[in-house]
Order: C-alpha cells, then sequence, then structure tokens
C-alpha cells in the first residue's frame, strides 16, 4: 500500500498529463488567520452565490476541513469545475493560553486547543487527495513560515500546481513582493478576498493553472 | 553547568535511519526540552507527518508543540527530481516553549533558545 502511495506521488504527474480530470480538488491552505475561509467565501459567492463558513479573527476558527463540490469558474471562455476544500490552519503548535487573549474562558480555549490539533491533522491528510492548492499567504508576515515551507515542499514533491495568493493587500504594511521574492519557483497572485481586490486575476490564474 | 542540551545529528545517521524512527527520535529529544539540529533536514513528507506526530502529543501543558527552524529546499535537476528523494538542508526542532523564530530568509535563520 506504501509502495503503491509512493509511486502514485512520484509518478502522478505523468498520468495526469494523459488522462485530464474533469474535475479538479483545491485544497486552500494556510498557517491559521491568513484569510483561507474569506478566499473560500470569496468564491463561492461570486460563482455559487453562497458561502462556506464564518471566518473570525480567532485563531483556528476552522476545525474542521469543509468542502464544496462542483464550483465552476469561467474565464476568457475557459471553464473550470473544482471542488473546493477549505482547510484548517496548519500550525506546528498550539497553546491554549493563546485563545485566552481573545476573552475565550479556559475550558472553552483547551477545547479549541484540542480540535485546532485535530484539524492540522485532518489538513496534512487530505493532501493526498487533491490535484492542487492554493496556498494562501498574509501578505503583512514575514512567508518564511515553517508551514509555508513545508505546503510548497510537500507540493513540489507530490508534482501537483501550486498558486500562491499573497492575501490581505489592502492592508498598509502587505508586501506581495516579498512574498514573490521567497517563492520565485511558483505563481504568486496578490489579492484582498475581503475587499475582492484582484480577484479576477486569481481566477484567471487559477483557469491556467488548474485548467 | 546549567543550560539546553542540543543534539546535532549527523547526515550519515540520518540517512541509515528510517523516516519513523527519526521522527520518533525528534519528537522524544524535544519532548525532553533538546533542542535537535539535522545536518541535512527532513524530506517535505517527514516534516508532514512530523507536524501530524506533534499535533497527537500536544497536551496542551507540559508540551504545546514544536519550533521548527529550517531552510526553503533548493531547486533540483531534472533527473534528481525523476529519482531522486528530496532532501531538506540544516533544520534546528526545539520545544516550541524554548526555541523562537527571529528572523528567518533563504540562506540565514536567527533563533533564540530560552534557557
Amino acid at each position: 500500500m506504501g509502495l503503491v502511495l509512493a509511486l502514485r506521488r512520484r509518478f502522478g504527474f505523468i498520468l495526469k498529463l494523459f488522462f485530464k480530470k474533469d474535475k479538479m480538488r483545491i485544497g486552500i491552505y494556510g498557517p491559521p488567520n491568513a484569510g483561507k475561509t474569506t478566499l473560500a467565501n470569496r468564491i463561492l459567492r461570486d460563482w455559487t452565490g453562497d458561502i462556506l463558513g464564518s471566518p473570525s479573527d480567532v485563531p483556528h476558527e476552522t476545525r474542521r476541513a469543509r468542502l464544496r463540490e462542483g464550483v465552476k469558474i469561467e474565464v476568457d471562455g475557459k471553464s473550470l469545475t473544482i471542488d473546493i476544500i477549505d482547510t484548517p490552519g496548519l500550525a506546528t503548535k498550539i497553546d491554549f493560553q493563546e485563545f485566552l487573549k481573545y476573552g475565550l474562558e479556559e475550558e472553552e480555549a483547551r477545547r479549541r486547543a484540542k480540535e485546532a490539533t485535530e484539524g492540522v491533522i485532518e489538513a496534512i491528510k487530505w493532501l493526498d487527495d487533491l490535484d492542487g492548492v492554493l496556498l494562501v499567504m498574509d501578505a503583512t508576515e514575514d512567508p518564511f513560515t515553517q508551514v509555508n515551507v513545508t505546503i510548497v515542499g510537500n507540493m513540489e514533491a507530490r508534482k501537483l500546481p501550486l498558486l500562491i495568493v499573497a492575501n490581505k493587500i489592502d492592508l498598509p504594511n502587505a508586501s506581495p513582493a516579498r512574498i514573490k521574492s521567497a517563492f520565485p519557483q511558483h505563481p504568486v497572485v496578490p489579492i484582498s478576498a475581503l475587499k475582492g481586490i484582484n480577484i479576477d486575476s486569481l481566477y484567471k490564474a487559477m483557469a491556467e493553472r488548474f485548467g | 553547568m546549567e543550560g539546553v542540551q542540543m543534539n546535532l545529528i549527523s547526515k550519515d545517521m540520518l540517512e541509515k535511519m528510517p523516516s519513523m524512527e527519526k521522527l520518533r527520535m525528534i519528537l522524544d529529544s524535544v519532548k525532553e526540552g533538546k533542542i535537535v539540529v539535522l545536518e541535512t533536514g527532513l524530506t517535505p513528507e517527514e516534516e508532514a507527518k512530523l507536524i501530524e506526530m506533534t499535533m497527537l502529543e500536544i497536551d496542551h501543558d507540559k508540551f504545546i508543540g514544536i519550533e521548527v527552524e529550517s531552510y526553503p529546499a533548493r531547486e533540483r535537476t531534472f533527473l534528481s527530481r525523476l529519482f531522486g528523494k528530496k532532501h531538506g538542508r540544516l533544520t534546528v526542532i526545539g520545544p516550541a516553549n524554548r526555541l523562537k523564530t527571529l528572523e528567518k530568509q533563504e540562506d540565514v535563520i536567527k533563533a533564540l533558545v530560552q534557557m
């Protein structure tokens, strides 16, 4: 079983050249509070009129992966049908005391921390079932985090298409250029998922990258 | 003398160890409060597995997770992409309550170790 999985990871990209899928399964990944759910909601609102979940300022608001199937995106006559998976924020540490700063009671903070650890595991497990990834980074933060390096490395190892989304460009200290220079081997699209800034460029890039 | 123990693991030793043994050794050392330095780092798949194992062991009191410091992997040739195993570069792993990243660039990592 392990050998089959290893072979699929290593040579799967060759099969994909010949057998193109009708529908791509795209995971939205990134660290907590990068704007993954806001982006998922923006995509769904634009193309289905619906939303996937509620974003929040408290980290690890999304603690279960959420799937929406059959989202059809049309750009410049090109059509792309995707399943979107909004994943919990990836992290290497989860301290319940961090949640206390947001006014949560200790019991609630501990419960949230426990669920967050389960969410991280679920997000990692999803990596084996995807056809591409939108990696959302907060353009106001340092992009060289371990979470970003690990996701980029895993996408490269699996030969899966990756699109980096430099989010929150509406904020004054945002620097998409810093993200571009950190990961020059991958396309970077600067957007504000919240305000919808440059979102059409993202759809165009998605159609090119995942279509 | 008081201080934080650092385990520096050579490339030769890492190459001989199966993935799970390597990850178990890292996590056990970090949970004991040690800092582990890997000469060649981990593969991306091992990094993801390490995060997964860490999440399973967080107890929300004594162990809140790990801090990992590694450089992004270098670009590789076509042949090594096709047949080679992808290895990371020098990596430092420690308990999240002791090791803190100050600054990370493509070739420089600055970190703080708390005694």
